[in-house]
């Protein structure tokens, strides 16, 4: 929190801001092969956040000495849109996005099988429309769905949530606000099948005990995450069975 | 009835059966991709999107995009581009094909029928020409993924043989997903159009039947 800011009551009567619970995720919306031209794409919304990602490829990889002779090259790039934060976000890479690009791409790695597809290039592009805390969370979310739908092989699919501490409390899935004023922010990434963790990050302080229920709310949340992923994906190919049917 | 799946969704115990599009993890069978679960023969998991690999014996239509003595760069619609060699064209016969002269067989942007000859562990592909190579003018090439190639051939061939009667088309469909129609100019409109019906709804159950009531409804 910076100096000279009122100190902001985020909890009321055991409620949030938002009247969420502590354990209440934001409600979650997912479209799959929302872009034409991608081979893979997603739409994904988590409370505010709104986020759009594709998957290019695999494809030929350039420059051309960037090319692994035995495995794909996955490319993966967090960017924010200049009008998805209140003040105008200067448009380009900058410390920030480069840091989430790389840790969402090493949140992917143990999954996707790129010894399938040596030379080339596998290409993540996750926009943030609009974003409200946990944005790098949505778009591993999102990132999910679209190289499932780009036909990528994958030993598992990745969900993503955010837990922090706001007013002494544990809670799930933090807000814009929540994240400004609260005491800390801890986004995970994991494969909810076999419970691995594949991405952890923490900002700000937990006590032990807290970390540790931190850490149990986000799994338990990233399990709903998988199951939502999952249906959408399922969903968009069981929508038109019903016509015709053999 | 089918069967989707995502990456990392348990299958089935039997681990001997595990086929394309699936992988093995202690004794179990998970799917790799995306798609759609077969287990008729053994456990394999058809893909709904992706992109084509060529294997050997895979019969291709190609497009010549560079010209690298002494071989043509083809792209395939595929991650890897294929190579053709010149002795293609000149193995019964004396004559070599000189560095500048390569031009005159066959030209950027020429479209041919080969067939994939090798691919190697670099996943270097050398191509072999089919008899009738060259597709001449008139007609026109659709793309559509070659995992829905399986699809517009249909069981034993069913759906391409009704399309080519009641659309009275030549079609050619190449394994990696490129579908050359010729015929009249309604004709191929038709063809087309329902070509891309196939690839959109690849997935649902009696299709063949739609397409052959589609096309019924626009002869009259």
């Amino acid at each position: 929190m910076k100096e000279g800011e009122k100190e902001i009551e985020l909890i009321k009567k055991g409620k949030r801001l938002d009247g969420r619970g502590f354990e209440e995720l934001r409600p979650i919306k997912i479209e799959v092969g929302v872009l034409k031209r991608a081979d893979g794409s997603c739409y994904f919304e988590m409370g505010n956040n709104k986020v759009m990602a594709a998957v290019y490829g695999p494809r030929e990889m350039h420059p051309r000495h960037f090319q692994d002779a035995k495995m794909a090259v996955v490319k993966y790039r967090y960017n924010m849109a200049p009008f998805s934060v209140d003040d105008r976000k200067r448009p380009g890479p900058d410390r920030r996005s480069v840091e989430i690009s790389k840790v969402s791409r090493e949140a992917f790695d143990p999954v996707i099988i790129k010894e399938y597809y040596p030379k080339t290039a596998i290409d993540v592009y996750v926009e943030v429309l609009q974003s409200d805390a946990g944005t790098r969370t949505a778009g591993i979310n999102a990132a999910s769905v679209a190289l499932a739908d780009a036909g990528i092989p994958m030993k598992d699919m990745v969900s993503s949530v955010a837990v922090g501490k706001i007013g002494g409390e544990v809670v799930l899935d933090l807000s814009g606000v929540e994240d400004n004023h609260g005491e800390a922010d801890m986004p995970i990434a994991m494969v909810a099948r076999t419970d691995t963790i594949t991405m952890l990050q923490m900002d700000g302080h937990f006590k032990k005990e807290e970390f540790e229920r931190g850490l149990k709310l986000a799994m338990d949340a990233c399990h709903k995450i998988y199951e939502l992923q999952r249906t959408a994906l399922i969903e968009r190919y069981s929508k038109s069975v019903g016509e015709g049917e053999e | 009835m089918y069967k989707v799946v995502v990456p990392g969704d348990f299958i089935s115990e039997e681990s001997n059966r595990a086929g394309e599009g699936t992988y093995v993890e202690e004794g179990k069978v998970y799917a790799m991709k995306y798609g759609i679960v077969d287990d008729r023969e053994e456990i394999k998991v058809v893909a709904l999107s992706g992109k084509y690999v060529p294997t050997k014996g895979d019969v291709v239509i190609g497009k010549i995009v560079e010209i690298s003595f002494p071989y043509w760069i083809v792209d395939i619609a595929s991650p890897y581009e294929a190579r053709l060699h010149t002795s293609e064209f000149t193995r019964n016969e004396r004559e070599k094909i000189e560095f500048g002269s390569m031009g005159k067989y066959l030209d950027l942007g020429d479209l041919i029928v080969a067939k994939v000859m090798n691919v190697d562990a670099m996943i270097r592909v050398d191509l072999a020409l089919k008899n009738e190579f060259k597709i001449g003018e008139g007609g026109r090439l659709i793309e559509i993924s070659h995992t829905k190639v399986p699809r517009l051939i249909g069981r034993s061939g069913s759906m391409i043989r009704m399309l080519k009667e009641k659309c009275n088309c030549f079609i050619f469909i190449a394994k990696n997903g490129r579908v050359w129609i010729k015929g009249s100019e309604d004709e191929m409109n038709l063809a087309s159009q329902v070509v891309l019906m196939i690839e959109n709804e690849a997935h649902t159950s009696g299709l063949t039947d739609r397409v052959s009531y589609f096309l019924d409804s626009f002869k009259r």
